[in-house]
């Protein structure tokens, strides 16, 4: 193994879900490890718990049991302020509906993640800098005053993307990137994210198109709340064993 | 964040919805413009009713009958009289001055001019002094005006205009009901102060008024009856002393004991406490009144600002994501309902300004803008603000970003 940086390592991943006494579970002792550079999918039918798993490497959510290091650090039992502060330093999100701000222009729209940093402040013409930076990475260095109802949807979703991109984030986080672009869109976007991973960032999605799935490098097949089998690009699938978790851990 | 951050944000989603910001603001600038406005109306009444007080004179006190004993034979007295006036002048020291006034309505004619309902007062000299009146041409009524009843007349100057144009009115004659007055003078200009108007009304000798206008059945037995004689006290005099001696000298001369007077006597002092109860009862229920639309206003931003939130909660959620912390979510839509309610109080000031100027120009209400008023009801509005958004912040902070990012 070179000495690649780790940058998601799960280690029986659970979540379960109560409701009025009866308890769903949603992940299932889900064991994951991703490295700097790498370009993942999750697939899964609806109900194998993908979402939950994105949610839960998204910081948005805490698992209920198992661990979850990012980065390096364990963020399985972090408060809501912390967990905050992680998805605002650590991670870039690309939704599916682009949830760009409206009548805001996509400078204001990118910069936004720069405001909620406590650490340091950046005081506003650097935050433009680094906003028109981005956008120039994505190819919309023309549009940057214009609104989001004034751009395509493939043009928000690159908006949305030089957001996610804007705090430096250790990994970017997609949630069904495509699926609201038509399929020539999706190719774009599919592109400039090819293009990113090219440049080592490293990149998570969900995705139930086996399109957008056979762009990345390795594709996680979820069911039931485990993972059914991993896919390498290129190669046929196998069921997922083991020991491939104390290959991750080593 | 920082604060001018969240005042930016704040400030461009006030400005996204231009007309509902303002709809939700109306409730605040009408209770603030309200506060402003009661405030200055009865800050303005009170004006009036001091300055009424103090263009009666200084140094005054009103001896008034009490409610009517009269019935023949009933009382051994009718009241005051014209001439427990006289007595009080010439039997008590200290006294500067005594004026008796009757007032009457009366139509008044001269040549072609036919005046209705003209307000004309009976009056003994001292009154041109203890009034603070000036004589502008001609001459003020004497004293012998009265004591040998001389039909004559001082007008004021509006009136004098409006019977006479442009014609000098001194030693032109008129008829007032069947009585024919001549003119001696004509006042200058005083303007109205409190429900008097002073320059439409005109002055004539007492004992003229007593005979002509203003004669009860009974003044033949009891003497000319009065409602009220005015007394100046000599500022160097006590002046307890001096109504306790017109009490004695009053109670001798109606026959009646101490403890039961037939008449009151009032000091200026009195009539401004009774006054300033009044109005301080008026000013508190105004100021209830101005203070719930205040809170109405402040019902009106919280509904707004829930609205905003149910609205906006993927705004919410991607915030979330991006990195906001339950308080920073709070901070934005509590400085959101802050702006709304210190913008609408900055408005409502101008209008409560504004409102009470217009107010007080159109209206024969007095308006007195009270500095003070502004102040108070800018930071009702800040404090309404407050209160009304934190429900509604607290809401927004307490959402779960993966709910509210799912939210349709």
């Amino acid at each position: 193994m070179t000495a690649h940086r780790t940058i998601i390592e799960t280690i029986d991943l659970t979540k379960i879900y109560g409701m009025d006494g009866v308890s769903v579970t949603a992940l299932d002792g889900v064991n994951i490890h991703i490295e700097e550079g790498e370009f993942v999918a999750i697939m899964g039918a609806s109900g194998s718990g993908k979402s939950t798993l994105l949610n839960i490497l998204g910081c948005l959510a805490r698992p209920t049991s198992g661990t979850y290091i990012l980065d390096g650090e364990d963020v399985s039992n972090l408060d809501k302020v912390q967990l905050a502060t992680i998805r605002n330093r650590k991670l870039g999100y690309i939704f599916q509906s682009y949830n760009l701000l409206p009548r805001t222009t996509a400078l204001r729209n990118v910069e936004m993640p720069l405001l909620y940093d406590r650490s340091h402040k950046t005081p506003l013409a650097e935050r433009e800098e680094l906003a028109k930076a981005m956008l120039d990475a994505v190819g919309l260095a023309d549009r940057m005053n214009h609104q989001p109802q004034e751009l395509s949807g493939g043009q928000q979703q690159r908006v949305a993307i030089a957001r996610a991109l804007i705090n430096n984030p250790v990994v970017l986080i997609g949630d069904e990137p495509t699926g609201n672009l038509d399929s020539h869109s999706g190719e774009e976007i599919m592109q400039l994210l090819d293009k990113l991973h090219k440049q080592n960032a490293t990149i998570v999605i969900v995705t139930h198109d086996p399109i957008v799935a056979a762009h990345t490098e390795r594709t996680i097949h979820l069911k039931d709340g485990r993972i059914d089998t991993i896919v390498h690009n290129g190669k046929t699938p196998h069921k997922f064993e083991e020991k491939e978790v104390s290959y991750a851990a080593a | 964040m920082q604060p001018l951050e969240l005042l930016r944000i704040a400030w461009e989603a006030i400005l996204k919805n231009k007309v509902r910001s303002l709809l939700t603001m109306l409730g605040i600038i009408i209770g603030v413009g309200a506060v402003i406005i009661m405030i200055a109306i009865s800050a303005g009444t009170e004006a009036t009713i001091s300055d009424q007080i103090t263009s009666l004179g200084s140094n005054l006190i009103f001896v008034s009958s009490s409610f009517s004993r009269m019935g023949p034979g009933m009382a051994s007295s009718g009241g005051l009289i014209y001439d427990d006036a006289t007595a009080i002048a010439e039997n008590i020291t200290g006294v500067k001055g005594v004026v008796v006034e009757q007032d009457a309505t009366e139509t008044v004619k001269a040549g072609d001019v036919s005046l209705d309902s003209i307000s004309i007062s009976g009056i003994s000299p001292d009154f041109l002094s203890v009034r603070d009146l000036t004589v502008a041409s001609g001459r003020w009524l004497s004293e012998e005006d009265v004591t040998n009843k001389k039909k004559v007349a001082v007008l004021g100057s509006a009136l004098a205009t409006e019977l006479f144009g442009t014609t000098d009115p001194i030693g032109q004659s008129f008829l007032v009901s069947n009585t024919r007055l001549t003119v001696i003078g004509v006042l200058a200009e005083k303007g109205t102060v409190g429900e008097v108007d002073y320059d439409s009304r005109m002055y004539i000798p007492i004992s003229v008024m007593l005979q002509k206008f203003a004669r009860t059945p009974f003044s033949r037995i009891n003497g000319d009856s009065i409602r009220m004689i005015f007394v100046q006290i000599d500022p160097k005099a006590n002046m307890d002393n001096v109504i306790t001696q017109i009490q004695i000298l009053l109670a001798k001369r109606h026959k009646v004991s101490l403890s039961s007077l037939d008449f009151t006597i009032t000091t200026q002092q009195d009539i401004i406490s009774t006054q300033e109860s009044t109005t301080a009862a008026f000013r508190s229920l105004l100021a209830w009144v101005a203070g719930v639309s205040l809170i109405v206003g402040g019902i009106g931003i919280m509904n707004i600002m829930l609205v905003s939130v149910t609205e906006r909660t993927r705004e919410i959620g991607l915030r979330q994501s991006i990195g906001a912390t339950p308080a920073d979510i709070r901070w934005q839509f509590l400085s959101e309902a802050l702006l709304l309610s210190l913008v609408g109080g900055l408005i409502g000031a101008l209008v409560g300004v504004g409102g009470s100027y217009i107010f007080g120009a159109a209206s024969s209400m007095r308006t007195v803008i009270v500095p003070s008023s502004i102040l108070l009801a800018f930071c009702s509005a800040a404090a309404i603000g407050a209160f009304f958004g934190f429900y509604p912040a607290n809401r927004a902070a307490k959402l779960d970003p993966i709910d509210a990012l799912r939210h349709e």
